[in-house]
């Protein structure tokens, strides 16, 4: 598997989807994944998968010793597999920018440079497709596509891609030419295509013209959180707090949200709203806030990271998720589980599989109002939302995600004979 | 020989608009008349019109010999009363036959039964009186909202002077008893139970159509025959449908009015007599008593009260409803008590069902929401502007007993100032007669002295011309 992030290192949802994907894929037995980063930290987990970090992938020959390796990277990866890596060399790489032991440096983030780092990224998978046996390819989001065509052409193994986003999603339309080349060469190469909602599948399809029969849904699951965690102390407060997390961009639809408040706030001045995250459209937002004459009740939290989301959702009575197109939208699911009810909107993915929660289009500020107002003033409705939709989430899981794919690979294998 | 009773039944609830919290203490106007108009009139196009021309046309060709059971809901009635007058007159038509028994029941097809038993005797009077007033038939036989059931309402119902109850014969409920016998009541014996054949309605109303149900077609010849077959001692098959059974869940290409035309033939072949409710309960004895401890009805699969009462947010919007039961019952003003009436409907409590098996769907089928989460949204919205409207109307710190003796107080001030008025006149005939200057009352003197004062000023008024 070739993807970007994984769980503790992540700046978006796709790092834990891949991380719950292949830990529910394993889970369902009989499976031997290898799953490559561009950089790990050493702290990931990895009794359910062996991790290959891009950056500690030789692809230039230099001689250096097992102590060698073990002292440089031996946290990362044992230093055999970095000879047996290192046997795969296919050409000559010593042009480029390398380190003491032939390796290219990787971010592991979204640099400037990214369009380069992606390059390198498929260079590296060069080597490992010559050096570990597989049966199928699986790349995450478009980042790896390049990388998962180029060992796909390496070793004849036929390849699924996994669209977690496409850029229709990110730009609200604006597409990027040259992301939308590479997507879509990755979608054409791809044996098949696996898309995290109907929703996806549907631009899939229509926007870049692939054949629907080789697309397929395998909607997304959640990770069970903790006891620590959904212990969390619940301030007891006299005002509801209703919550907003993720990205201020405008694919979230942040500005519906203020606008909705607003429209609360004129009736009910007991509720507070939290905008938690930061983004292109964090300083529009405030000013907007200030405009409506709410900021006394519209607070701005900036990023949080880690065990700061949880303690957010614990002291929150509200999760709402106005997004404008969200291929799938993991955070609700975490929300119901840590038992927020939660307003989504009809165009996000997790709307197909979510029974309690209130759906509203984003648009519709004024049903999002009265969804707000409704949660917060009648008790049995956060009560049934609540207690409801932690049951419901606890069905939702990664496990019975990854035995679809695992059918999907069954069925690519199977065309293939 | 066999009896059969056809019940059909009439219920439109007034649905509810779109209303959102910023309206609560603005917009006091709660309904949906497009959509209300809308289903009313395609409804009576497909479905009432058809049925009730079907039955007339029975009718006329049987004579005494078919006769069933109507029960139409007062909110339906006001329904048909704005949106299709025209129905009202065919129903009058069929009321004049004397072949149809009006059943009595709650005026809006409420739950009050379980929740109010001062609101439920309301209700019923309510109902009766508008059946009365139209048909001038009193009805003496009781059928619930959806057949709900139990020994508390039996009870009631007996208070009130109820002979007979219809209700739910579904086979976990009565476990190897049959339906088709007369029971009574096991709370109060003198109250007898008639108790709807599930099967053999629901072949009717879910399997008529059905293509790949193996005793498709069904006809009216067969369908004798199988209650024929029904072992000689059980007496009195009950056939419990909602009307729109009949031209729109069976749309009328399915031969379903065909269907029912001959039913009478083929019982006559059969020897089966079709009668109401009362004459089957006149020619029959309660063979045994039926204990309900526990609600049933005839919804859903559980055949209980969870159709309704299943899940937090319908008990509190119900607890929220009936929660100014009382407040309302002392109030006067006409428009609060109509929107009192429509929000009792059990309809808008169905709508809010979370059951997501097979009898979801049912529910969903019919909610004019896509969510039961929306569905008790918009309805406690309304709620709570109807709760404003009703404080409004008498402070809130007053305790509903100290309110209702001051109100007391106030309706009986009227008969006493009557009474003192009178006894005024004849002390003051009394005075006038004994002795005319003397003992004169002061209210006279007043009386007298303003109207000397115009007749002054209009001298004066003279004398400044002059």
């Amino acid at each position: 598997m070739f993807g970007w992030e994984f769980p503790p290192h992540i700046l978006g949802g796709l790092g834990t989807a891949s991380y719950g994907l292949t830990k529910g894929m394993h889970a369902n037995g009989d499976m031997d994944i290898t799953f490559v980063i561009p950089r790990p930290w050493g702290d990931e987990e990895r009794d359910f998968a062996q991790i290959i970090g891009a950056c500690n992938t030789p692809v230039a020959w230099r001689d250096v010793s097992w102590d060698y390796v073990e002292s440089r990277i031996g946290k990362f990866m044992s230093p055999q597999t970095y000879f047996n890596l290192r046997d795969h060399i296919y050409d000559d790489f010593n042009y480029m920018k390398l380190n003491d032991l032939g390796c290219i440096e990787f971010s592991g983030r979204y640099p400037d440079n990214i369009l380069e780092e992606i390059n390198n990224y498929s260079i590296v998978a060069g080597v490992i497709a010559r050096t570990i046996d597989c049966d199928i390819i699986h790349s995450h989001d478009w980042l790896t596509y390049p990388a998962g065509i180029h060992a796909k052409n390496v070793t004849g193994k036929p390849l699924v891609i996994h669209v977690h986003a496409t850029d229709f999603d990110r730009s609200r339309g604006n597409v990027n030419p040259t992301v939308f080349a590479i997507e879509r060469d990755g979608m054409e190469h791809a044996d098949h295509i696996i898309t995290v909602s109907d929703l996806s599948r549907r631009t899939v399809i229509e926007k870049y013209g692939i054949d629907p029969s080789k697309v397929t849904t395998v909607h997304n699951a959640v990770i069970p959180l903790d006891e620590e965690t959904l212990n969390l102390p619940r301030h007891d407060k006299k005002d509801k707090v209703v919550t907003f997390l993720g990205r201020i961009t405008m694919q979230k639809g942040p500005e519906y949200f203020v606008e909705a408040a607003a429209k609360v706030l004129k009736k009910d001045r007991n509720i507070r709203f939290v905008m938690a995250g930061s983004g292109d459209m964090m300083e529009d937002m405030i000013r907007l806030a200030a405009r409506r004459g709410i900021a006394d009740r519209f607070h701005f939290t900036g990023f949080l990271k880690g065990k700061e989301v949880y303690e957010m959702l614990a002291a929150s009575d509200v999760y709402i998720m106005p997004s404008v197109s969200e291929p799938f939208g993991i955070s609700p699911l975490e929300a119901m589980e840590m038992g927020v009810p939660s307003i989504i909107s009809r165009q996000s993915g997790c709307a197909e599989i979510l029974n309690n929660v209130i759906k509203t289009d984003y648009w519709d500020i004024d049903a999002m109002a009265d969804a707000i107002h409704a949660i917060t003033n009648y008790p049995a409705l956060y009560h049934q939302l609540r207690n409801d939709g932690i049951e419901e989430i606890k069905g939702i899981t990664w496990e019975k995600a990854g035995k679809k794919v695992i059918d999907i690979y069954e069925k690519v294998i199977a065309s293939r004979q | 020989m066999k009896n059969i009773c056809f019940y059909f039944k009439i219920h439109q609830p007034f649905r509810l608009k779109r209303y959102r919290f910023f309206d609560i203490g603005n917009d006091h106007y709660y309904y949906d008349d497009f959509a209300n108009d809308e289903i009313i009139s395609r409804l009576a196009e497909q479905s009432y019109f058809p049925m009730v021309r079907t039955l007339l046309a029975m009718i006329q060709e049987y004579g005494s010999d078919f006769k069933f059971a109507l029960s139409i809901t007062g909110t339906a009635i006001e329904q048909i009363q704005l949106y299709v007058p025209e129905l009202i007159d065919e129903l009058k038509k069929l009321s004049d036959t004397g072949c149809v028994e009006f059943l009595s029941e709650t005026y809006s097809h409420s739950l009050s039964s379980l929740e109010d038993p001062e609101e439920f005797i309301r209700e019923v009077k309510a109902h009766d009186d508008l059946i009365w007033q139209l048909f001038r038939k009193r009805p003496e036989v009781f059928t619930n909202t959806e057949l709900i059931y139990d020994d508390d309402v039996a009870l009631l119902l007996n208070s009130m002077g109820f002979h007979t109850a219809v209700t739910e014969g579904a086979k976990h409920i009565l476990g190897w008893k049959s339906p088709n016998y007369l029971y009574k009541a096991a709370s109060c014996p003198s109250l007898s139970l008639l108790l709807t054949n599930d099967k053999l309605s629901e072949d009717i109303s879910r399997r008529f159509a059905k293509t790949d149900w193996d005793e498709y077609p069904l006809t009216a010849d067969k369908y004798m025959g199988w209650i024929a077959a029904i072992p000689e001692d059980e007496q009195v098959i009950n056939l419990y449908f909602s009307i729109d059974t009949f031209g729109s869940f069976l749309p009328a290409e399915s031969g379903i009015f065909d269907f029912m035309r001959a039913i009478p033939r083929f019982a006559k072949e059969h020897e089966i007599s079709l009668v109401t409710p009362s004459e089957a309960v006149k020619k029959l004895k309660p063979v045994g008593e039926l204990a309900i401890p526990y609600p049933i009805s005839g919804t859903d699969e559980a055949r209980d009260v969870s159709a309704w009462k299943g899940n937090g947010l319908q008990r509190e919007a119900l607890e929220k409803l009936y929660s100014v039961a009382e407040r309302v019952s002392l109030c006067s003003d006409k428009r609060l008590k109509q929107d009192w009436e429509y929000l009792q409907s059990s309809d808008h409590f169905y709508y809010m069902s979370t059951k997501n098996l097979d009898d979801g769907a049912a529910h969903s089928s019919f909610s004019p929401y896509d969510s039961p989460f929306s569905a008790f949204t918009n309805y406690m919205n309304v709620l709570a502007d109807f709760i404003v409207r009703v404080q409004e109307q008498f402070p809130t710190e007053i305790e509903n007993e100290e309110l209702n003796s001051l109100l007391l107080t106030i309706r009986n001030q009227a008969a006493e100032i009557d009474q003192l008025n009178k006894e005024v006149n004849t002390l003051r005939t009394n005075a006038i007669n004994s002795d005319e200057n003397d003992f004169l009352p002061e209210v006279n003197v007043e009386k007298t002295d303003k109207s000397k004062m115009p007749s002054g000023t209009r001298k004066s008024n003279r004398q400044s011309r002059k």
